[in-house]
């Protein structure tokens, strides 16, 4: 801190996409040995503003400065031969290689002979004295998205990184990762180094920052506040542009019958492995069961099965007491088994039909939108109108594609659909990844207006956060199995059971 | 990884841009422009080898457009171009890539005359009844050429790209096994002409009545043809087929996911297009032809492609690009160098296809 010269200094960055002004004058000033937390909503600017830093795009306007002198990078090579490196939110590595050998690709050294054991060691080292055990000569593709994340890290290590930029990192990890990647960027600012570290989540950005810019719109609407001197409330307003209230009244509720019933089901992934083994568990009526899990750990293969989107290999699914193993799509959606789904762009919705055309996938069967084989467009335009007042869609008119919708806009007219159905079960994937703040208040209350209208409701969530506050009970998905159910809320026991430990403790399955 | 290419530090420059939002006026408007500009190019090729443009413009308008009887004839020629501009929208409105409305044509004309020729229908059924008969057979023949595609798709997942095209050729052959052989008129390549009953009446039929019509070819094929249309709109914007037709075409997996039959639907749309081409080669072999022979097509199948295309598979537009390319058509016989027409036609389809970029995306002059 003693340091005048900042390692960074942006001023005044313009930056345009078609459409969209993503950087608008922004100022950004980063110190030496400081963690610094960009925070924002979805599409405020954030990854941009960085790209811009790291040479990966060129700015409209603005100066950059490096410790004091003036620096316009061409490439992110450039930007790397000044000590600045940014992770982005997809992993650049080869999966095929080894650690090593993904860490060396592309430097000059070593030339011609690789001495790989050499620089094996080297790799060690490093990752030792930034607390990383990482093994220099796994495969990449037998390594956890937390490990590749080392890896990457690693790789900017060993190339000499001053200034290290990472793009949302702890979207992707376990509670127990996290901690241990605070502690590496921890042992990175006590070596001098500067982090900037991009975020939407505001606990995480107070738990590990020294100071927060905010972006909100492409605009700067907090410069580099003490951590320290402000609140998440605050954060939450700078972000949002409004204040956002974060507690709910989950009124206490009991559970009714059972709806769904899941006993041993098993079944294989896309890619023909085996995804689910064995998962038993039930969900009653008016109760909402939160999947807790690492994604990739059966999660969307069960909410596929449970739709009929994906057949199961063993075991048995009943709703409402009807057995439904294996039966159609159009069976689940009889049975009023509603499904907000994972990928709302290739699942959820019809990019390039209009809202009203998206809005009735599920109910344009029956009357009153169906008139034998003719379809009342006039009652469906007028339906997608109801849903759009009523779910505040925000779009110029029904007849837009969804293509154009925002993230939280789609999401909200695929939770129209859904939860407009009255549905008895409600199976909601994710429903709040990518949203903004404000976005996700509004869809976790939809979805305890549904447990209080007695659907039983199956939440899956990175958040476990949203998990937590809103599951009357959370199941652990750990490698297709169900590894621990937790009903007292213990975050700690949750987080164990993620990362497949803790499996002792495993209660009786229902 | 993406990195922007070095910019240039002055200057202005061109910006191509994803477009987020197309006016709905836009379409239209480049439509029309695209082919004026291949007007204006086909002017330049034209003078290019000494020809006078504006002569040669005015002489196909006239060929095709100039007075009732020619237009009549681009009429004529423009009936089969919407049945089967229509069979291939609807087909490509699921993304089924039906290329095989030449063939289901052929096997339509085949199906039509096999009725008469077979003598199922005897000669002195009355008129309307005899050409009922022979619409539903042309239909169900170009059906039946459309289920087959269909059921390799459903039941072995062969693409119908293959399948359709390589059934183009077992029809036109099967044809001709009938106009060589079976049906041969006293050895000639064709077989003996239909009674007047299976002929679909032309307008000129009633000049008795109407002196105007003195002479005039379009047929009742027309007819068939604009109801086809209807029907087709009706199916594809008011039914509830057509609302899968189209959650289908544009996201298989949110039709999946809203519990709607893939497998099903495929097969049903490709017996549907091949119902609509069948239902060309009826019309043409009733209205046109008169008999069965080889060669009734001249690509009719293969322009349909074109033509559910350029009217970005809208059944409306289908009447109004067919009536265009027929008018192409019809001066492409009827004028010397007989290349011209075809040389237009070629450049309007290639603006039109190029065209489409300004659609998706916006261009514009900045200032580094
Ligand atoms: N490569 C790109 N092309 C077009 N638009 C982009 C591109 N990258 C980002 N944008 C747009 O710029 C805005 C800011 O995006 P981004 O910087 O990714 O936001 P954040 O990282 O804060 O979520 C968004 O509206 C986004 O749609
Ligand atoms: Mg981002």
């Amino acid at each position: 801190m003693s340091n005048v010269v900042n390692a960074v200094e942006m001023r005044g960055i313009v930056k345009r996409f078609p459409g969209v002004l993503a950087n608008d004058q922004v100022d950004f000033d980063l110190r030496a040995g400081e963690i610094h937390a960009l925070l924002g909503e979805n599409g405020a600017g954030k990854s941009t503003l960085m790209s811009v830093l790291a040479g990966l795009y060129k700015p409209e306007a603005g100066t950059i400065a490096v410790r004091g002198k003036p620096a316009g990078f061409n490439s992110p090579r450039d930007a790397m031969s000044r000590g600045i490196g940014m992770i982005h939110q997809h992993f650049s590595l080869i999966p095929s290689q080894t650690v090593t050998e993904n860490i060396l690709l592309g430097l000059d050294e070593p030339r011609f002979f690789l001495r790989l054991p050499e620089y094996d060691k080297r790799m060690t080292e490093i990752g030792k004295r930034f607390g990383m055990a990482v093994s220099p000569t796994a495969k990449v593709w037998q390594l956890s998205v937390g490990e590749q994340q080392r890896v990457e890290i690693l790789k900017m290590l060993y190339r000499g990184v001053e200034v290290l930029i990472m793009d949302e990192p702890t979207a992707v990890l376990a509670p127990q990762e996290i901690d241990g990647l605070f502690q590496t960027l921890r042992a990175m600012v006590a070596d001098g180094k500067s982090i900037v570290f991009i975020s939407h989540k505001l606990n995480e950005v107070m738990r590990v920052a020294d100071r927060v810019s905010v972006l909100r719109q492409g605009k700067v609407t907090a410069a580099g506040i003490k951590a320290s001197e402000t609140s998440i409330p605050e954060l939450a307003s700078l972000m949002v542009g409004r204040s956002v209230i974060f507690d709910f009244e989950k009124k206490p509720q009991t559970p009714g019958e059972v709806v769904l019933s899941v006993d041993g089901i098993s079944a294989t992934g896309p890619k023909g492995l085996p995804a689910l083994k064995n998962v038993s568990f039930q969900v009653r009526a008016g109760e909402i069961v939160g999947l807790a899990g690492v994604a990739g750990n059966g999660q969307s293969e069960l909410a596929e099965v449970l739709t009929g989107l994906r057949r199961s290999t063993a075991g048995r699914v009943h709703v409402q007491g009807d057995d439904v193993t294996n039966h159609s799509p159009l069976d689940a959606i009889r049975h009023r088994v509603a499904h907000v789904p994972e990928d709302r762009t290739h699942v959820g919705s019809a990019p390039n039909l209009s809202i009203t055309d998206n809005v009735i996938m599920k109910s344009y069967r029956k009357a009153p939108l169906a008139n034998g084989w003719s379809l009342n467009y006039a009652r469906a335009r007028q339906r997608a109108e109801e849903l759009k007042t009523a779910y505040s869609i925000l779009a110029p008119n029904v007849d837009t594609e969804a293509r154009l919708l925002s993230g939280g806009n789609l999401q909200r007219a695929i939770l129209s659909r859904e939860l407009s159905q009255e549905p008895t079960l409600l199976i909601a994937m994710q429903p709040t990844r990518g949203l903004d703040v404000g976005a996700i208040e509004g869809v976790q209350r939809l979805l305890l207006a549904q447990r209080e209208a007695g659907a039983a409701i199956l939440l899956s969530s990175e958040e476990l956060e949203e998990l937590l506050a809103l599951s009357d009970r959370i199941l652990v998905m750990y490698e297709g199995e169900i590894a621990g159910e937790v009903t007292d809320g213990d975050a700690e026991h949750i987080g164990l059971l993620m990362t497949g430990g803790g499996r002792a403790s495993k209660p009786d399955a229902k | 990884m993406a990195t922007t290419a070095a910019h240039p530090r002055s200057g202005p420059k061109l910006i191509i841009e994803p477009r987020l939002y197309t006016p709905r006026w836009l379409s239209p408007v480049v439509s029309v422009g695209a082919i004026v500009v291949a007007l204006i190019l086909g002017g330049g090729v034209i003078a290019a080898v000494g020809g006078d443009p504006l002569a040669i413009y005015a002489h196909i308008a006239r060929a095709a457009f100039g007075n009732l009887g020619v237009f009549s004839d681009t009429l004529v020629i423009a009936t089969p171009l919407i049945l089967v501009g229509l069979a291939c929208s609807l087909a490509f409105r699921m993304k089924l890539w039906n290329i095989g409305a030449e063939g289901q044509f052929y096997m339509g004309a085949l199906g039509a005359s096999a009725v008469i020729l077979a003598g199922w229908v005897p000669e002195g059924t009355p008129q309307p009844i005899a050409l009922g008969i022979m619409a539903l057979a042309g239909i169900a023949a170009g059906a039946f050429w459309g289920l087959i595609p269909g059921l390799l798709k459903a039941k072995l997942k062969v693409s119908e790209i293959i399948s359709t095209l390589m059934m183009n050729y077992i029809a036109i052959q099967l044809v001709n096994y009938f106009v060589f052989g079976v049906w041969s008129d006293s050895g000639f390549q064709m077989s003996k002409v239909f009674p007047k009953m299976a002929w679909l009446p032309k307008l000129g039929d009633y000049a008795k009545e109407v002196p105007l019509f003195r002479g005039l070819t379009t047929h009742f094929g027309l007819v068939f043809a604009l109801i086809a249309v209807v029907i087709v709109w009706y199916i594809l914007y008011r039914s509830r087929w057509g609302y899968e037709i189209r959650l289908i075409g544009d996201n298989p997996r949110a039709a999946e996911y809203a519990g709607i039959d893939i497998v099903k639907n495929s097969v049903l749309v490709l017996v549907t297009s091949g119902a609509l081409a069948g239902l060309a080669g009826m019309s043409e072999i009733s209205g046109v032809v008169h008999r069965l022979q080889g060669a009734i097509s001249s690509g009719y199948g293969f322009t349909g492609i074109i033509i559910a295309w350029l009217a970005k598979l809208n059944p409306i537009v289908v009447i109004l690009v067919s009536v265009l390319f027929g008018g192409l058509i019809l001066a492409g016989r009827e004028i010397q160098p007989a290349g011209v027409p075809r040389l237009i036609q070629g450049i309007i389809l290639f603006m039109l296809i190029a065209s489409d970029v300004l659609l998706r995306y916006r261009v514009r002059i900045a200032r580094a």
